[in-house]
């Protein structure tokens, strides 16, 4: 048994909360670098380049990367010998998540769903947690905007659809978003589970690094095989037209019911933040 | 790029042909999705809006606050679509430009082609750069909305794209 104070929580959703909202992952900015240098538009180009630039003036004024410093998505898994001590657990992350986003000039995004009124300190913060081996606690945040949320799908195929039906259904989710997620993008797939997990699978995709492969080789097929059709639709930077309509495309997968095929498609933009440690 | 002086004139307007990058300073004024519900609720019941929108920009943008010494925080466009149901009646009452991401509806379109408007692509995701590109803020109207109230703003050479233009050009439809 291994006692972590509640305290140690809060500070490293803190800490985590302002390495992510400031920074790209290091996989996506070299994914936008490469795209910027195959983008033939002239407007493609500028749109990968004033992302590049973005970049470095949030870096260099501290400011977050996109205002849109999303709903604060925390994914934690918690070794089963770990005590802890003090606040709930939740109570500690939301703690840090309404610190950071005050002390940082975090924008405020979360609000009441029927009167829109806002909460003011951007919680409650959407919490996973998952008991695992050992006696630590592993903790990743990832800040969603809600351009690229808004334009997820679910979809419960029927097993018939198989392979296909889960590559169409992803094609068709990047097709109807269009121009409105701030593409390029980055796909996250759920497939298998049950209406929910499936949800929750293909948001712990977008967790991966960008251009990473499933380890399973059928599944990794899926992914470059939905990629390399993406990226034939046309769609381009920002909606401008080009080459990149998305920069990756990862599949996490469970087992499923006889019955059914679900496929969540969660769409994250070119913004990829993403900011993890070890407690 | 094209230097691009706001408030736009009706020649200014004839001039810009989609697909051209352009660089805008000048004076503009925010609002995105409670403020637009908002502002149709003071038309709806008859009321003067505490603003008047002939001849303004409205940029769709939800600003992060302003850090010390800074006139705001990260503020990039916030997608357009949103407000599709409302842009033409702003239109109509006199907006002429329109800034942020992403396409819009038919009828946004026709009504900017009627209107004699444009809409203006700003870089989605590009915060940290466009909040640097403000260089005055000055709260106007729905202090309760907080970062979706109505701000004005001073921006010096903010980067888009002329999206869709007076005469129907878009963007987003080229082959």
């Amino acid at each position: 048994m291994r006692n972590i104070s509640s305290d140690t929580i809060e500070n490293a959703v803190y800490r985590l909360a302002e390495e992510a909202c400031l920074h790209l992952i290091p996989s996506c900015r070299t994914a936008l670098e490469k795209a910027a240098k195959t983008e033939e538009s002239e407007s493609a180009r500028f749109a990968l380049d004033t992302l590049l630039q973005n970049e470095k003036t949030a870096g260099a004024e501290k400011m977050a990367v996109c205002q849109d410093t999303g709903y604060a998505v925390i994914l934690a898994k918690i070794g089963q010998d770990v005590h802890i001590e003090g606040k709930l657990f939740s109570d500690a992350v939301n703690d840090g998540v309404r610190r950071a986003y005050e002390d940082f000039y975090f924008r405020k995004s979360v609000c009441d769903p029927i009167t829109r009124a806002n909460t003011a300190d951007n919680t409650p913060a959407a919490v996973h947690t998952e008991i695992v081996e050992g006696d630590k606690i592993e903790l990743t945040f990832l800040p969603k905007g809600f351009g690229s949320e808004n334009m997820s799908r679910l979809y419960m195929l029927t097993p018939a659809k198989g392979v296909q039906g889960i590559i169409d259904a992803i094609v068709e989710t990047v097709r109807l978003a269009g121009s409105k997620p701030c593409p390029p993008i980055y796909v996250g797939v759920g497939i298998g589970g049950t209406f929910d997990t499936c949800a929750f699978l293909a948001k712990k995709a977008l967790t991966r690094e960008v251009g990473s492969r499933n380890p399973r080789a059928d599944v990794a097929k899926i992914e470059e095989a939905a990629l390399e059709k993406i990226n034939a639709l046309g769609i381009g930077p920002q909606g401008f037209g080009g080459k990149t309509t998305a920069i990756g495309v990862s599949c996490e997968l469970a087992p499923t019911h006889i019955a059914g095929l679900p496929v969540a498609v969660n769409i994250q933009c070119h913004c990829v933040r993403c900011a993890k440690s070890v407690i | 790029m094209k230097k691009v002086k706001l408030p736009l004139t009706d020649e200014e307007i004839q001039n810009l042909k989609a697909g051209e990058g352009v660089l805008l300073s000048g004076s503009i004024l925010t609002g995105r999705d409670c403020a637009h519900k908002r502002i149709c609720e003071y038309l709806d019941r008859g009321e003067k809006l505490p603003f008047d929108l002939g001849g303004e920009t409205i940029y769709y943008a939800g600003p992060c606050p302003a850090p010390e010494g800074k006139a705001c925080g990260s503020c990039g466009p916030t997608t357009s679509a949103r407000m599709d149901s409302f842009a033409p009646r702003l239109l109509d009452l006199g907006l002429k430009g329109m800034i942020g991401k992403g396409e819009r509806s038919d009828e946004v379109e026709r009504a900017i082609v009627r209107c004699h408007a444009v809409y203006f692509a700003a870089i989605g995701g590009a915060g940290a750069l466009y909040g640097n590109a403000i260089k005055k803020s000055e709260l106007i109207a729905f202090p309760d909305l907080l970062s979706e109230a109505v701000y004005r703003f001073e921006i010096e050479d903010f980067p888009c794209v002329v999206a869709i233009d007076c005469t129907g050009g878009n963007i987003y439809k080229k082959t």
